[in-house]
């Protein structure tokens, strides 16, 4: 049996599902991303988990112990909100000791291992400060460090990262990542972003309409889509003649697919095309080489190998 | 331009020079002005208004009931208002709004009426309650309310009572959702979540709805004048007294000027302490 168990989850709001039968086993260290558009019952699946919400039907059991059964206040799980949910009352000591003090720690172990966790996500210089004073990035890493530091048998991370900036959010993903590992916290991450999550999980739950569309490893999901929500989720797609085809795999060739290049985006690392054929508009993407590329306007011709 | 500005507020602040800042400046220096029974008031300059204001324990007496009034209204719109605005804040969507109109209604009908309620209810022996009471058996003689000083905090606490749950629930309005979950999740029980997370975020609130119902239960007039009448007599009560029976305005105008003075004095200086209690933690 799994580390942490959902099985036949469900919750309803009126008539409307918001988790609809949702199974999936969570072994211990494993970093799994719940993974949909807005509305699709991930990060209700999250506050089923945390106990903030009941469910109509189903279990959850975490080592085989009923979770359903443990009040939220001790179920002892970490978790970091969308928007921190920082005391602003508090400074950053207190708030990264609030859930220690709550354990009844004492107060020279509180102040031990507060300081190691700031450490850990690099704030061991911000204990004084109130999380107004701090950038959201700071705020970002003390709501991870309060989560850390109670050493939960599970992370929950509600889209941690949505509130930073491009080249943070970047940043603070290899991090987590690192923190991640290095910890071996068992973790479940919510988010809309299919980049972030392919970048860090070990396995994402694609979900839809509260029911989980495919269950597996990134590159798994990617290259072998279940569904056609799956395939048009993660990452671009192109609908040729009934068949989808990653925009990546699709090359330039001497004869194939007929079309004219409508337009040609260039993205640094690579060449954005889109071109105009008899099956319809194709996306493709080729990496900038350096060689000679088609302009816009040009008559190519497109070929790929055939779906495995 | 650099003129503009006051050019536009230039009809703004001829208004508010003409209603406030003019008849202001006449009541203090009618404070100054001598008064007699036979001379009526004569346009001189003696501190004996002042004198007799400050110095007499019947002045004193009626200042510090005031105040002390003004002070346990604060403390009872506190101490109902701001759990009254936490559990309106976490209502659902049609039950919040008609409550908060209930709670906001009452400001829509005039003070005295309101005031008059609290009389035809606790009014001697012919008041609907006290008659309700007697005859039950419950009490033998009518319960103590009108020309009390509980009386005046009681009705002035119910008056008063809607500025407290307006500045709590604006406060609560800017509390994010998620601390409580986020305290609950790290073990909080529900009080520790209330006592240790809520209040100490909604203080402020609290606080500045503090300041507002002090200032008003002390400049209060209707609510005095009416369940405390002439034997419970308050700052403002007794500076109408002062003009209009007594016909002695420089008296009247010293007692509404100290009571003007010190009600800015203490309202600044708190205002001051709640600003920098809290200005590192909100912006």
């Amino acid at each position: 049996m799994a580390f942490l168990t959902l099985d036949r989850l469900t919750k309803r709001f009126g008539t409307h599902a918001a988790v609809d039968g949702l199974s999936l086993g969570v072994e211990k260290g494993e970093f799994v991303s719940l993974l949909g558009p807005s509305g699709c019952g991930k990060t209700t699946t999250l506050q089923l988990i945390a106990g903030f919400v009941e469910p109509t039907s189903g279990g959850i059991t975490l080592e085989g112990r009923d979770l359903l059964a443990v009040k939220p206040a001790r179920r002892g799980l970490g978790i970091v909100f969308q928007s921190y949910a920082l005391f602003p009352h508090m400074t950053v000591a207190e708030n990264v000791g609030f859930g220690l003090e709550m354990q009844g720690v004492a107060a020279a172990e509180r102040v031990r291992r507060v300081g190691e966790t700031l450490e850990l996500v690099g704030l061991g210089a911000f204990t004084g400060r109130f999380p107004r004073q701090m950038s959201g990035g700071q705020q970002q890493r003390v709501a991870l460090a309060r989560a850390l530091v109670i050493k939960p048998q599970i992370l929950l991370l509600d889209e941690p990262l949505s509130n930073l900036d491009a080249k943070l959010r970047e940043e603070m993903q290899i991090e987590l990542r690192q923190i991640q590992r290095s910890l071996g916290t068992t973790t479940i991450l919510v988010t809309h972003d299919q980049a972030e999550a392919m970048a860090l999980s070990d396995r994402l739950v694609v979900m839809n309409h509260g029911r989980a569309e495919q269950i597996g490893a990134p590159h798994e999901a990617y290259e072998r889509p279940a569904t056609p929500f799956v395939a048009s989720f993660l990452g671009k797609t192109n609908l040729v003649n009934g068949a989808t085809v990653r925009p990546e795999k699709i090359a330039f060739a001497a004869e194939g697919l007929a079309g004219t290049v409508r337009t040609r985006i260039f993205q640094g690392s690579h060449w954005l095309y889109q071109v105009e054929t008899a099956g319809g508009l194709v996306t493709v993407i080729r990496q900038n080489t350096g060689e000679p590329v088609p302009a816009e306007g040009d008559a190519v011709h497109l070929a790929w190998a055939a779906a495995a | 331009m650099k003129a503009t500005p006051y050019l536009l507020s230039l009809p703004a602040l001829l208004l508010f020079g003409a209603v406030v800042i003019v008849p202001l400046v006449m009541t203090v220096l009618l404070s100054f002005h001598d008064w007699g029974q036979y001379k009526g008031i004569e346009p001189v300059f003696v501190l004996k208004n002042w004198h007799e204001v400050l110095t007499d324990s019947y002045f004193l007496e009626m200042f510090w009931r005031t105040f002390r009034i003004a002070f346990l209204v604060t403390l009872l719109t506190a101490l109902l208002g701001a759990p009254e605005a936490y559990i309106l804040n976490r209502m659902r969507s049609p039950w919040r709004g008609l409550f908060l109109l209930v709670i906001l209604g009452p400001l829509l009908i005039s003070v005295v009426a309101r005031t008059l309620g609290w009389a035809l209810l606790f009014g001697g022996s012919s008041g609907v309650v006290n008659k309700a009471l007697i005859s039950m058996g419950l009490i033998s003689a009518p319960l103590p309310f009108m020309f009390t000083e509980t009386g005046v905090v009681i009705a002035l606490a119910h008056v008063l009572m809607p500025y407290m749950v307006l500045a709590v629930w604006a406060a609560l309005q800017r509390l994010d959702p998620q601390v409580e979950n986020a305290a609950v999740a790290l073990g909080a029980g529900p009080f520790t979540v209330l006592r240790r997370i809520v209040l100490p975020q909604i203080m402020p609130g609290i606080l500045s709805g503090a300041v507002i119902v002090f200032a008003l239960a002390a400049s209060a007039f209707a609510t005095p004048a009416i369940i405390g009448g002439r034997r419970l007599k308050v700052a403002s009560t007794l500076a109408y007294d002062e003009f209009l029976n007594t016909l002695n305005w420089p008296l009247g105008a010293a007692v509404a000027v100290l009571l003007l003075f010190a009600l800015v004095a203490i309202v600044i200086g708190t205002s001051r302490l709640v600003e920098r209690r809290y200005a590192q933690v909100f912006s």
